[in-house]
């Protein structure tokens, strides 16, 4: 990608520069091209094809792709990917957080004195909690972002802090029996129109229909994107390979909706990730605060020097961490129906580990949210595949040690590669 | 005729854009002390680079001779296994280790068991201090020490190493005059016994005093090497610029308009010492469409002066008034320097300047987010047609304003950071170094695109080291000493000489 200047050519000024290697024009380099940026992708897939082979059950179906499962791969997943939203940008900053599995906990045990003990109606004490979660995240901020203390120091503190806490909110016992409402966000399902099928399934017409609009929508994002990159002069892909793409991302999205309605329909908790999802990533790549964030990444010294209040940033991102963990540590209570002390363990390194999966790099700068919920769902599909084949904890937690060290090996690898170290 | 210690061989060496050494040749007779001469960019630095094996053996072509042997160098170890050690203009101590600690580091006195012997260390440390005169305990921090002692630990560490060949590389930049002095004294005190020395300065009457020959680099090619009966200022001057210097720079013909910025009284302390002054006093204006250059030596308080003024980035106790147009305005923060119409393009690119691993299209827009901004999202469209504007416009040479900054060269990186202060839309913009590390074709682009703001109206303040710069871009130029603006002189009176007075002027106190 050097702009090599000619020998004994014309004064410096005047030379155009060339397109770059003829990288674009052919589908095969494209594909290769696209291999290298969604290396996770094909990773996701790689490994979901790999599980629902090794568990094709005596019946002949893969268990792991049966509608029930894909349901509850969503529902189990639900408040780590939540968190790894969150994450991935604490991790583009520079930072980390490693509080967030305690303060998931703690708001979880709040949220419940709320609701239960207290008897405040559901939505007053979600709020309440989540009001909670943004305190507990200005906490954290305000040491990290104006006291100058490093992050991975004042959430090592705040992971025991707030882990005692909840012991405390909790006086050593649980707090159960939630109301239906709140349960919903973390075991619900919406199914309106379920029609029958046979003696023992159905179908739920309305989660078919959102999967078709959630291709509509994704064909329309795709195509204005495509023209707008156009209409500026940006390169865009060859249609081919690009309606090739839209359609093979398409069947997986339908087959994905299709397993949601042959089971209980769409889960509450995706409806929360998906919005979630759709509006951090617009805030990441579309609003000034998101564009801080990489900058600060990137170079805090030039953001500095750009004008950029880089401690104003940071404690709102920790703000919002910590409104991302209340968000995620209520989801965890309703799935329970249960807000116990010992919630949350090990949410903050399975969340840490989808970011870093997803691609996000150690030095902060680089990072997507889509990157992270797929290094999440990696994560998820391990988890979920491995307790299919009865593979106990202990070789779980190696395997999952294994494939974090390999993807960011992979990833440190590719970079430098390319030429991208520095 | 002594023998050779070193011969480098038609060395050639690439960078992503730049050809930072063409055929260089370089002998280096035993026991002398081999001066190298060169502007900034010249590949002074790189060449050495290739010699002491940070550029390993196969990054660049020709062959290096040592010692009779043709040496391929894989890393900075095999280099100093040879007995060719460099001391980099950054020391590379660290500051909270002692000088013994520093002296043996990867390099450790081993005892017993494979357990380092510090008893022993410290010992031999201390012999090795005394060869280069510093009188410190060898259990000192070096954090403890100043700059100049901190050189002479880095020699007491090469000389630990058995050197033969000492290579340093502007060591004197940073010390003060008794300091460099010294220095210089224990250079020739080690030529005595038997160690050759490449020294890489700027310093002309440096290089007379010590140096037996004298080679000049420019533009990455070696001009002549000089003995020393031949050596004379001029003559490495006129080696160093080339025969082109009257059209170094591009024409200017100034039209001032009004004053656009005044500082009255600026002052600034140290910010973790607060009670060293070291922007003592600045007063100093710019008027619209002037180019004004400050001149000093290094820790004069240029940079300082600029950064304390552009939104307090610098120091502690910081006082004065700032002045736009006839009308106070307060600079308090990056963001009120801005909004008052102020940039400030920093010496340091890389770590202050750009954000690497981002594209060429968010590094331009990184410090006006606000104005791509519509209902709250930033409009992806409008910033890429700004980039590729700019990037027309100032000629950055890339395949497109998606390529990551991190790759493009030195004078390119420098388009996008003013790109991305001009896009800011300032009244005043403050250039520090806006040349350094910069290859000469990209210097005289730069030069145009400074000329062609102030004819557009915006004050330009030119901070730089090099004094034909200053003179050949600036329409008046203030010098600075220990903080102090101890002469201003229009373009029409100035001079190397006159400039150098002013620069190397002891304030009053």
């Amino acid at each position: 990608m050097s702009t090599e200047l000619k020998p004994g050519g014309g004064p410096l000024g005047t030379e155009e520069v060339g397109p770059p290697e003829n990288r674009a024009n052919s589908a095969i380099g494209h594909v290769l091209a696209d291999i290298g940026k969604n290396g996770i992708f094909i990773a996701l897939i790689a490994v979901l094809v790999l599980f629902a082979i090794l568990t094709i059950s005596p019946q002949g179906d893969s268990i792991l792709l049966r509608p029930q499962n894909i349901s509850n791969l969503i529902v189990q997943n639900g408040y780590i990917l939540i968190l790894a939203i969150g994450m991935v940008l604490v991790i583009v900053a520079g930072h980390i957080d490693l509080s967030v599995g305690s303060v998931a906990a703690f708001v979880g045990a709040i949220s419940g004195v709320f609701a239960v003990n207290m008897g405040m109606p559901w939505f007053v004490a979600i709020l309440l909690s989540l009001l909670v979660g943004a305190v507990v995240g200005a906490w954290q901020g305000f040491w990290i972002a104006y006291i100058g203390i490093p992050a991975f120091i004042v959430t090592l503190a705040g992971m025991l802090i707030f882990r005692g806490l909840a012991l405390i909110v909790l006086n050593n016992s649980n707090i159960g029996n939630f109301p239906p409402e709140y349960r919903a966000l973390g075991n619900g399902f919406i199914e309106l129109a379920p029609i029958e099928l046979g003696v023992r399934s159905s179908l739920d017409l309305v989660t078919l229909a959102v999967g078709a609009l959630a291709i509509i929508g994704l064909f329309v994002q795709q195509f204005r994107t495509r023209v707008g990159r156009a209409k500026y002069g940006q390169d865009v892909e060859p249609l081919g390979f690009f309606v090739g793409k839209l359609v093979l991302i398409s069947i997986g999205i339908g087959l994905f909706f299709y397993s949601l309605a042959a089971a209980k329909g769409i889960p509450v908790t995706l409806i929360i990730l998906g919005v979630l999802v759709l509006i951090y990533t617009t805030v990441a790549n579309r609003t000034v605060f998101g564009r801080h964030i990489f900058a600060i990444g990137g170079n805090r010294h030039a953001a500095e020097l750009s004008g950029i209040k880089t401690r104003s940033v940071d404690f709102w991102l920790f703000v919002n961490m910590g409104v991302l963990a209340a968000i995620a540590g209520i989801v965890f209570t309703a799935r329970l129906n249960v807000a116990g002390p010992q919630a949350g363990q090990g949410f903050e390194l399975e969340a840490i580990s989808a970011a870093f999966i997803g691609g996000a790099a150690v030095q902060g700068g680089i990072g997507t949210i889509g990157g992270a919920i797929i290094g999440g769902f990696i994560i998820g599909v391990l988890n979920n595949g491995m307790s299919i084949l009865g593979i106990g904890s202990d070789y779980q937690q190696t395997v999952k040690g294994l494939v974090l060290l390999l993807a960011v090996a992979f990833d440190v690898y590719s970079k430098r590669r390319s030429g991208g170290s520095r | 005729m002594t023998t050779n210690i070193l011969e480098m061989r038609n060395i050639t060496k690439e960078f992503p854009g730049v050809k930072a050494l063409q055929n260089v040749t370089l002998n280096v007779a035993r026991g002398e002390v081999h001066a190298i001469c060169g502007e900034n960019g010249a590949g002074k630095s790189t060449l050495m680079k290739v010699l002491s094996g940070v550029y390993p053996f196969g990054t660049y072509e020709g062959d290096i001779v040592f010692e009779n042997e043709t040496v391929q160098l894989g890393n900075i170890r095999d280099s100093e296994a040879k007995g060719i050690v460099i001391i980099h203009q950054e020391l590379a101590l660290s500051p909270h280790l002692s000088i013994a600690e520093n002296i043996f580091l990867n390099n450790e006195i081993k005892g017993r068991f494979g357990l380092i012997d510090w008893g022993k260390a410290n010992q031999e440390a201390q012999k090795l201090l005394a060869r280069v005169g510093l009188r410190e305990k060898a259990t000192t921090k070096i954090s403890d020490i100043g700059v100049g002692k901190q050189q002479l630990v880095e020699i007491a560490k090469a000389l630990s190493k058995e050197v033969k060949l000492l290579i340093l590389d502007e060591p004197t930049a940073a010390l003060n005059d008794e300091d460099s002095d010294h220095l210089l004294d224990l250079i020739l005190s080690l030529k005595g016994q038997g160690i050759t020395s490449i020294i890489i300065s700027h310093k002309l009457n440096e290089i007379k005093k010590i140096s037996d020959s004298v080679t000049v680099i420019r533009d990455g090619k070696t001009i002549e090497t000089m003995n020393q009966e031949e050596i004379t200022e001029d003559r490495i001057i006129k080696d160093m610029v080339g025969r082109d210097l009257e059209h170094r720079y591009p024409d200017h013909t100034p039209n001032f308009g009004e004053e656009i910025l005044r500082v009255e009284d600026w002052t600034a302390h140290h910010p973790t010492d607060p009670t060293r002054v070291v922007v003592d006093h600045v007063n100093l204006n710019v008027r619209r469409g002037e180019i004004v250059g400050i001149a000093g030596l290094m820790g004069a308080g240029r940079t300082e002066f600029a950064m304390s003024l552009f939104g307090r980035t610098y120091g502690s106790k910081i006082t004065g008034k700032v002045f736009k147009a006839g009308k106070e305005i307060k600079t308090r923060t990056v963001t009120e320097a801005i909004d008052n119409g102020l940039a400030y393009a920093t010496e340091d690119r890389k770590n202050y300047g750009l954000n690497l691993i981002e594209d060429i299209k968010r590094n331009i827009s990184m410090a006006s987010l606000k104005k791509l901004e519509r209902l709250g999202l930033i409009n992806d469209g409008e910033e890429f047609t700004v980039a590729n504007q700019y990037r027309k416009s100032m000629n950055i040479k890339a395949p497109s304003v998606l390529s990551k900054v991190g790759k493009l060269s030195g004078g390119n990186q420098q388009k996008v950071v003013l790109s991305k202060w001009i896009y800011s839309n300032p009244d005043v913009l403050i250039l520090d170094e806006p040349t350094r590390g910069i290859d000469v074709g990209a210097k005289y682009e730069i030069y145009t695109i400074i000329n062609r703001l102030a004819s557009e109206g915006k004050g330009i303040i030119v901070i730089s080291s090099e004094l034909p710069e200053l003179l050949g871009i600036c329409d008046r130029i203030y010098a600075l000493s220990e903080g102090r603006i101890t002469g201003e002189v229009p373009i029409a009176e100035a001079s190397p000489e006159v400039l150098i007075k002013y620069m190397t002027m002891e304030s009053p106190r």
